[in-house]
């Protein structure tokens, strides 16, 4: 709804998005709480100290992104479109590098160490946390992805600054999740 | 009359089109009235069903040794009631009146984001539709499997691939798992609307107690809807990547997913009565003729319910063996909810004392609910005693209880706000003389049915067998059990047709049929798709009465 309306309506979409962050983190909450649980319950390996290592490089690159994004977030409320874009262009570029790492990861574990969602408890709820975390990214990925289409195309405008705000506020609740996966997975269950 | 402008009625103008572009408006609306109709009677279809369901299985069990019913079906049918009951049934009617009421009761033009709303909506039906697709599905086509035959909770690891072989149980998982976005979905709107789109001096403290608990169990939603997704993902990945969650060969939990299922189903229980209590704090004070009883105690009550809920849902679990310390805290936090639902019980009764009771049809159906849901609690907070519910956990006094619970309160608060509101959805009242067949018949053939239906329980009879046999003593309470289901039938039935001539031939309501004081009766009936041509200025918690009685306003008393 356009118009002058009064003041709650500049809220609704923020409160929907703190909705919707509720619902998200009792999903993930649910699946951290059957990491923690299975931890140190497989019954044979590979073992997390085998064969996990701490994704330095996508975390620093994930967490940055929190920087880049709201950089790009407030420059549209500035009405700077070309430089929110450019913005949100490099926060999908350290997204990108992210979720390659988590693919080369993978790639590793199922081939090199054969640790596959059916092979050990281990398995059964590592794949499926990381996973729902990294399709998080990928969807973080594509309206950030789209943002930046609309900044070139001009379709982009000052008016849209409370939606990309709101995507920022979703890859913020990423990155978020991201730190208590590191630490649940890579730091404790290590 | 009006005490308002009155706009001009949208059927005027849209008087020469035929059914099918009515049809098409339909289906493509996203308007949060049509929307709230079709939740309602979406709801009320998918009753019928689950209901005729139940009447089968009454059959089969009139008497011992029966076999109108092969027993697998038998298992499929108690399996699609209660998915039936809860996801299609309670939720959607829930949602569906929070849909058309939330914003007319706030002052709003519409839901915060109504094509998500839309969205909901379709996304619940494709998922009814998906559930009961599984009973044509089934041998007819190779693999698709039959109806679902694990129980409405699907406890694993019984219902993975190594138990449950077949696609049967899929149809469970991904039906209840679409429609559960849908609810999501539909709770975030509900959060956003109440909390950004109210109308001017509708103060929080100003809104209306149905306002109330839908806000309530629209946040509950937002934290244990999710986990019964998650717990479902973790059953699918169970059953097609051989993942290990409840698989106990591979060291997996045989009590994981009760503990995820229920973290939902407990809470899940209150995010359909609350609701119910939100009909009842509306429709008692009009037909009392009297302001709300202590109306912050109750909304205290109600977010107090919702968040104690949170914490009970192990209570489900007693007898999987949890140790005394985990019985102990779900016990007790069990019998702490039934504070805040006394008190409100005490409220509504102080807010009938002293008033000019007025007995008509909404207001019969809230009388029976204060009787029975007084009994469902009680036998609730019975069970809550865990070596009590040690002994009667998995018999019929359970069944006994929840449907004292779930119909009882909840289906009973529903003919009342269906009658109640119907006027204002339709502009025509609902007949009065079948009104007081209908709940005469029904308040009657319910406790035939589910008052007996303790007694079995109590002398052992456990819930799910198909059939018994003859030397229990049970045979007398079944028979007198399934003798009440008739009188549930005729009086459902002459519902359907006090709708039906109603909607032909009902009195036309006016704006405000009951003399009511929320803000809904403020417009025509059937408002215009923008509801409120100038949403009025609101000053108390009676909005109307500060209209009608411009000399003697609330405000100063509140």
């Amino acid at each position: 709804m356009t118009g002058p309306g009064h003041a709650g309506h500049a809220w609704r979409g923020r409160v929907g998005m703190i909705g919707l962050i509720i619902a998200e983190a009792s999903l993930f909450g649910v699946f951290v709480v059957a990491h923690l649980f299975y931890m140190g319950k497989s019954l044979h390996g590979p073992l997390p100290r085998e064969v996990l290592s701490l994704p330095v490089l996508g975390t620093i690159c994930l967490l940055s992104s929190s920087v880049t994004v709201g950089l790009g977030a407030r420059a549209l409320l500035h009405g700077n479109v070309r430089r929110s874009g450019l913005w949100l262009l490099v926060t999908v570029l350290l997204g990108s590098i992210f979720l390659a790492e988590t693919a080369h990861e993978w790639y590793r574990l199922i081939y090199r160490e054969s640790l596959t969602i059916g092979t050990n408890l281990f398995g059964t709820t590592f794949y499926p946390l990381v996973g729902l975390h990294a399709s998080h990214v990928i969807a973080g990925l594509v309206m950030l992805g789209l943002c930046c289409v609309f900044a070139a195309t001009g379709a982009l405008r000052t008016a849209h600054a409370e939606r990309v705000e709101m995507v920022s506020w979703y890859w913020h609740f990423v990155d978020g999740v991201w730190v208590v996966v590191l630490m649940v997975v890579y730091v404790v269950g290590r | 009359m009006s005490v308002l402008a009155r706009p001009v009625p949208s059927a005027e103008i849209t008087a020469a089109r035929t059914w099918l572009e009515h049809a098409h408006d339909w289906v493509v609306t996203v308007d949060h009235k049509r929307l709230g109709i079709m939740y309602v009677v979406s709801g009320i279809v998918f009753l019928l069903v689950a209901g005729a369901e139940a009447t089968l299985m009454r059959i089969q069990l009139a008497w011992p040794e029966l076999h109108v019913l092969p027993p697998e079906t038998f298992n499929r049918l108690f399996t699609m009631h209660g998915t039936t009951m809860v996801f299609f049934v309670g939720i959607p009617i829930v949602f569906g009146f929070g849909n058309y009421l939330v914003p007319l009761m706030i002052g709003a033009r519409d839901l915060a984001f109504p094509r998500l709303n839309a969205f909901g909506f379709w996304i619940f039906l494709f998922g009814g539709l998906l559930l009961h697709f599984s009973f044509i599905g089934g041998e007819g086509l190779y693999g698709s499997g039959s109806a679902p035959a694990v129980g409405w909770f699907a406890y694993a690891p019984l219902s993975g691939r190594a138990f449950t072989p077949g696609n049967a149980t899929d149809y469970w998982n991904l039906s209840v798992f679409i429609a559960g976005i849908g609810t999501v979905g539909t709770a975030i709107n509900i959060v956003a609307t109440t909390l950004t789109m109210r109308g001017p001096g509708m103060t929080l403290s100003r809104l209306p107690i149905f306002v109330w608990t839908i806000l309530t169990v629209s946040t509950m939603t937002l934290f244990i809807l999710p986990p019964l997704s998650a717990a479902q993902i973790m059953l699918l990945l169970d059953r097609y990547l051989g993942a290990h969650y409840f698989d106990t060969q591979a060291g997996g939990s045989a009590v994981m997913w009760q503990h995820f299922f229920w973290f939902f189903g407990h809470p899940e229980v209150y995010v359909l009565m609350l609701p119910g209590f939100g009909f009842v704090s509306e429709i008692v004070p009009v037909f009392s003729r009297k302001v709300i009883f202590g109306y912050a105690t109750l909304v205290a009550a109600t977010v107090a319910i919702g968040a104690v809920s949170l914490s009970t849902w192990a209570h489900h679990m007693f007898v999987v063996g949890m140790g005394t310390g985990l019985n102990a805290f779900f016990g007790l936090s069990t019998m702490l909810i039934a504070v805040p639902t006394g008190i409100k019980l005490f409220n509504w009764i102080a807010t009938m004392y002293g008033g000019r009771i007025r007995f008509s049809v909404p207001m019969l159906f809230c009388c029976a609910f204060l009787f029975q849901f007084l009994c469902a609690g009680l036998t609730g907070v019975m069970l809550s005693v865990a070596p009590f519910d040690w002994q009667l956990s998995d018999s019929y006094f359970v069944v006994a209880h929840f449907h004292f619970v779930l119909i009882g309160g909840l289906v009973f608060t529903i003919f009342a706000a269906i009658y109640y509101w119907f006027p204002k959805a339709t502009g025509r009242m609902l007949g009065e003389r079948l009104g007081r067949w209908h709940f005469w018949l029904f308040v009657v053939g319910f406790n035939v049915t589910f008052l007996t239906m303790h007694i079995p329980g109590l002398l052992g009879m456990p819930r799910r067998i198909y059939t018994y046999p003859a030397d229990r003593g049970w045979e007398m309470w079944n028979l007198v059990t399934t003798l009440g289901v008739p009188l549930q039938a005729i009086a459902i039935l002459i519902f359907a047709v006090n709708v039906v001539v109603s909607l032909r031939r009902g009195a036309p309501a006016g704006d405000d049929p009951w003399d009511a004081w929320t803000l809904e009766w403020a417009t025509t009936s059937p408002p215009p798709a923008y509801n409120f041509e100038t949403v009025p200025v609101v000053s108390s918690r009676r909005p109307l009465w500060d209209l009608k009685h411009p000399d003697d306003p609330d405000g100063p008393h509140e």
